[in-house]
């Protein structure tokens, strides 16, 4: 029961602080919870179905196919929330102030919606197979599900679920003039960290093995593989052993998100964070 | 850029309401600079990661293969051996009925490898340590890499 409930617990606490920042983010625009629900929904789906095409995956592109399906969703990711971030810097304005006609901004506001809810689904995806393949490798090494099992599950889905509603809790508890500058920021950390994510599975499947020495070793500070260390690797991209090709994708991803945000925004949403 | 322009073509018929456009004019071609600086600076990287690589791969250095099969819920061989500084390529075979995660924190790596299934992972060059992995969805099982 405490490895089931302990795998959940950690895949749903790295999908939930995900959920719960695009839960803070898209605060007060219409129909949100419809999106990322459906985000979550399109996620799970997705997860069993990753689960159910392992093994296919796993032997595409002489072996390399989980690598390099990661690396691509986690880009895709980096793209939808550039999107976000820049479309926000330009409408978030009009969207707060509701100055467009209600129809206009609830359209407007769906297309930054729809990017977000893919941002979610991928999240969840991401996460979820692993819990899915191994809550039915355990199920069948046991003849069936035990109930041990499912209640183990359920109580890590639970604390898992807490910890997103954590993360929306305290963001929205942010004043609303600092709202706009700390969401854009955390946005573009979370994709600077999934860029960074991606580089390190395409070193894993020795695709691209440039620069891939360790540059500097914090773990003696904040290991990767503790709770506050797993919460800051997903937030911002924390990671106790960088090579040089993560950092360069995380500096380069943070570098065109700002200056696509400076090009893009309004005069008030250029700025990524507090002046 | 266009604001730019079209204050040029004010100051040469003599419009004189020039302030706020001027400031438009500035912030525009603050933020095209920026725009135009960050696409440069990405190029340059861009290029710099392709050549590198290109240079990288020349002289790459060959990786040390370690066969290590997954059975009972035991790795076997229970201990690796690599040589420091250089990279490794772990080849691990799946023998029990079960699918497993092959992962390590201190190497860095996390595999699924189906049941029956075969799967390799590249670990970047490493200093003298005894480094563990283990099988996330079975914790009790797990080996480790010393390197001399």
């Amino acid at each position: 029961m405490l490895a089931a409930l302990l795998i959940v617990f950690r895949e749903v606490f790295e999908a939930g602080l995900i959920v719960g920042i695009v839960m803070a983010v898209t605060a007060g625009v219409a129909g949100r919870t419809r999106w990322i629900a459906g985000g979550v929904t399109a996620g799970v789906l997705g997860a069993c179905l990753v689960a159910l095409f392992t093994s296919g995956l796993a032997g595409l592109f002489g072996g390399s196919g989980q690598e390099i399906f990661n690396a691509c969703i986690l880009s895709f990711a980096v793209l939808m929330l550039t999107w976000h971030n820049v479309w926000m810097a330009r409408h978030g304005r009009e969207l707060a102030a509701e100055l467009r006609a209600a129809g206009e901004a609830v359209v407007e506001g769906s297309k930054s919606l729809f990017a977000l809810a893919i941002v979610v689904a991928i999240a969840v995806l991401r996460e979820g197979s692993e819990v899915v393949l191994f809550l039915y490798g355990v199920a069948a090494a046991q003849g069936g599900a035990s109930f041990a099992m499912v209640i183990g599950g359920v109580i890590g889905l639970v604390l898992g679920s807490l910890v997103c509603l954590m993360t929306y809790l305290g963001l929205i508890s942010i004043p609303a003039r600092y709202l706009f500058s700390v969401t854009s920021a955390l946005i573009a950390l979370l994709a600077a960290g999934m860029a960074a994510q991606a580089i390190a599975f395409l070193e894993q499947a020795d695709i691209l093995t440039t620069f891939d020495e360790t540059v500097w070793d914090t773990s003696w500070i904040l290991s990767e593989s503790s709770y506050l260390g797993r919460a800051l690797h997903t937030l911002i991209g924390y990671v106790d052993q960088p090579t040089g090709m993560q950092l360069i994708a995380y500096t380069a991803t943070l570098a065109v998100i700002v200056a696509l945000m400076k090009l893009f925004g309004t005069p008030e949403h250029r700025h990524a964070r507090p002046a | 850029m266009i604001h730019g322009l079209r204050i040029l073509v004010s100051v040469m018929s003599g419009n004189r309401r020039l302030g706020k456009s001027v400031k438009i004019s500035v912030a525009s071609s603050l933020a095209a600079l920026s725009f135009a600086t960050g696409m440069l600076a990405t190029g340059m990287l861009a290029v710099g990661i392709l050549a590198a690589g290109m240079i990288g791969a020349a002289h790459a250095q060959q990786p040390v293969a370690l066969s290590l099969t997954l059975k009972e819920q035991k790795f076997d061989p229970a201990e690796l051996h690599a040589p420091a500084d250089t990279p490794i390529e772990i080849h691990l075979k799946n023998l029990n009925p079960i699918v497993s995660e092959f992962e390590s924190d201190d190497l860095h790596f996390e595999k699924i490898v189906p049941t029956g299934g075969e799967i390799s992972v590249r670990v970047r060059p490493q200093h003298p340590g005894r480094y563990r992995f283990f099988d996330d969805f079975h914790h009790e099982t797990q080996g480790y890499l010393v390197v001399p």
